[in-house]
């Protein structure tokens, strides 16, 4: 028996891929993707139309899909981020149906409770074998950890494994099992690594992203949690790798023997498992190839599905446990709700991947953001969208000031500690303040009336909605 | 002060603005910005700032603005405009 098929296309007849339907993809290609262009340019030949494409992330590689859009292959979007080309197009209200957002974590267990189904799931898998045995970890596309793809295998109608890299039966080290795949096919290539290093995986030389950092890991030290089983997520940010490095050297200065590092993986959380500030890594992403290659050569760099790693439907994840997050944001507002899924003037260019299931399960989320980005506030009245709530949210770095949220009755006892250590307390009220008087009050903007996004939040409920620009 | 020959001043960085001025029978202002839904009165107010203080009545004036603050603007502008003009 093999589950070889012969083309992209018998694979999707012999789904029985119909008008309507669902399917899904993931992104641990990143921008550097060839899989989800690639079948949607073969389902439009096909002339299947109205689908819902279901993609824990878009990136711009995937621009077109717009045209798919606009030919009415494509009818729904459903994804965690989008970048800033398509969302362009979103925002502009290319597509009739709002786009869903979820969180990484709200996707995988919208599957697994059943509230969103996937009729076909397309996984890029970068080392396969002809019973659909697959991981990301080995192959000329390797992208490591494929931990988002799980919850598609796991729970969609049908699923077919694409990769560029056939095996003998059995490949060793698999992540995903053939007990979930129907179909195999083999392509030239499934995407470019090189695309996986995609955004700011460096650490900034900016003087004020140095000095966010530097403040950042004073709050992260006098916050006590900073202590023998300390657990981390950073994100790929500048600033944030900046804080992760100054981290570290605490860390090792005083001998810390940390629990674990998690999330989409860089070189730096390499660098710190392997000096020994953490026991082990739980990767759901790789962010750059320093952590592919990691998490392929040390049993310390675990793979995690997204479920694992940020889900509510499983018993546990490892957001519950996570000591301090660091997370970036386009806007905060006064009540500490953050923005990361449209620039100022409204845009769709991000989303929350596992923003919001971070920061929920943190004891300590913390937003590293300049007082103003080209002129524009970070603090305003309210956000555009409301992408993580407030409550959530327990301190704002900026480089004038650091605003912690006691608005929910918490953190009153962080705010004293972080006074006491010297630290530039201030209110969130004062950084709104201080920017408007360096940079004028920005005029709001005006949006128009169609919702071209609804938000959901982790557990499903409707958190925010996005409309469009004008 | 007059506007003789063209010269520019400033650059496309974030936060910086890159201002271009012209000799012109009459005076325009065309206004370019990251920001421009947000600020584009107060740009165009701090520019014309500048304009009555050199006393410059003609010129085309272009400002290419990655998000400056008003005080950059009218540094940027008022460079630009001795460039063209020669001091005194």
């Amino acid at each position: 028996m093999s589950k070889l098929v012969a083309s992209i296309r018998e694979a999707i007849e012999k789904c029985e891929l119909r008008d309507g339907m669902t399917i899904s993809f993931h992104h641990h290609m990143r921008n550097g993707d060839y899989v989800l262009n690639m079948v949607l340019e073969e389902i439009a030949k096909m002339g299947i139309k109205n689908l819902t494409v279901n993609a824990s992330s878009i990136f711009d590689i995937h621009e077109p899909i717009i045209g798919h859009i606009q030919n009415g292959v494509v009818t729904g979007l459903e994804c965690n981020y989008m970048g800033a080309k398509v969302g362009k197009a979103i925002s502009e209200g290319v597509l009739e149906k709002p786009v869903i957002f979820r969180s990484h974590g709200g996707r995988a267990s919208d599957m697994e409770k059943g509230t969103s189904v996937i009729d076909v799931a397309f996984i890029a898998a970068p080392t396969a074998d002809d019973m659909g045995n697959c991981t990301g970890k080995l192959g000329p596309s390797a992208c490591g950890s494929i931990g988002y793809a799980f919850a598609d295998a796991m729970n969609a109608k049908k699923v077919v494994v694409v990769t560029d890299n056939l095996v003998p039966y059995p490949l060793v080290g698999f992540s995903i099992p053939e007990v979930y795949v129907d179909y195999v096919v083999t392509v030239d290539q499934i995407g470019n690594p090189a695309g996986i290093v995609s955004g700011t995986t460096k650490i900034t030389r900016d003087p004020v992203g140095l000095r966010m950092a530097n403040y950042t890991a004073q709050v992260i030290e006098a916050s006590g949690l900073l202590r023998d089983g300390f657990s981390f997520q950073t994100g790929a940010g500048g600033a944030t790798l900046a804080t992760a490095q100054y981290v570290k050297e605490k860390m090792l200065a005083k001998g810390i023997k940390g629990s674990y590092g998690m999330g989409g993986i860089t070189g730096y959380m390499v660098d710190m498992l392997n000096e020994g500030c953490f026991q082990a890594l739980l990767d759901v992403q790789c962010f750059d190839l320093k952590a592919v290659e990691s998490i392929r050569t040390n049993p310390k760099h675990m793979e995690v599905s997204a479920t694992q790693y940020a889900g509510v439907s499983g018993k546990s994840a490892g957001v519950d446990n996570l000591d301090v997050v660091l997370l970036g944001a386009t806007q905060v507002d006064l009540d500490f709700n953050v923005n990361v899924h449209t620039d100022s003037n409204g845009y769709i260019m991000g989303g929350s991947g596992g923003h919001c299931d971070t920061a929920a399960g943190a004891k300590l989320a913390i937003i590293i953001a300049p007082l103003t980005r080209a002129r524009l506030p970070l603090v305003v009245d309210r956000c555009l969208c409301i992408s993580t709530p407030g409550k959530t949210v327990d301190v704002v770095v900026t480089q004038r000031g650091i605003a912690v949220n006691t608005k929910y009755g918490k953190n009153a006892e962080l705010k004293e500690k972080l006074k006491a250590a010297k630290l530039p307390v201030v209110e969130i009220e004062d950084l709104k303040q201080k920017a408007e008087e360096l940079a004028g009050v920005p005029k709001p903007v005006q949006l128009g009336q169609k919702v071209v996004a609804n938000v959901l939040y982790r557990d499903g409920t409707l958190l925010d909605v996005i409309h469009a620009v004008r | 002060m007059n506007i003789k020959t063209s010269a520019a001043a400033g650059t496309l960085e974030s936060s910086d603005a890159y201002v271009m001025v012209e000799p012109s029978d009459t005076l325009e202002i065309a206004i370019e910005s990251v920001v421009y839904n947000q600020y584009a009165d107060q740009i165009r107010a701090g520019i014309e700032q500048v304009l009555d203080q050199l006393g410059v009545k003609t010129g085309r004036i272009s400002i290419n603005d990655k998000g400056a603050v008003d005080c950059v603007i009218q540094a940027r502008v008022e460079t630009a405009i001795k460039r063209a003009g020669g001091e005194g």
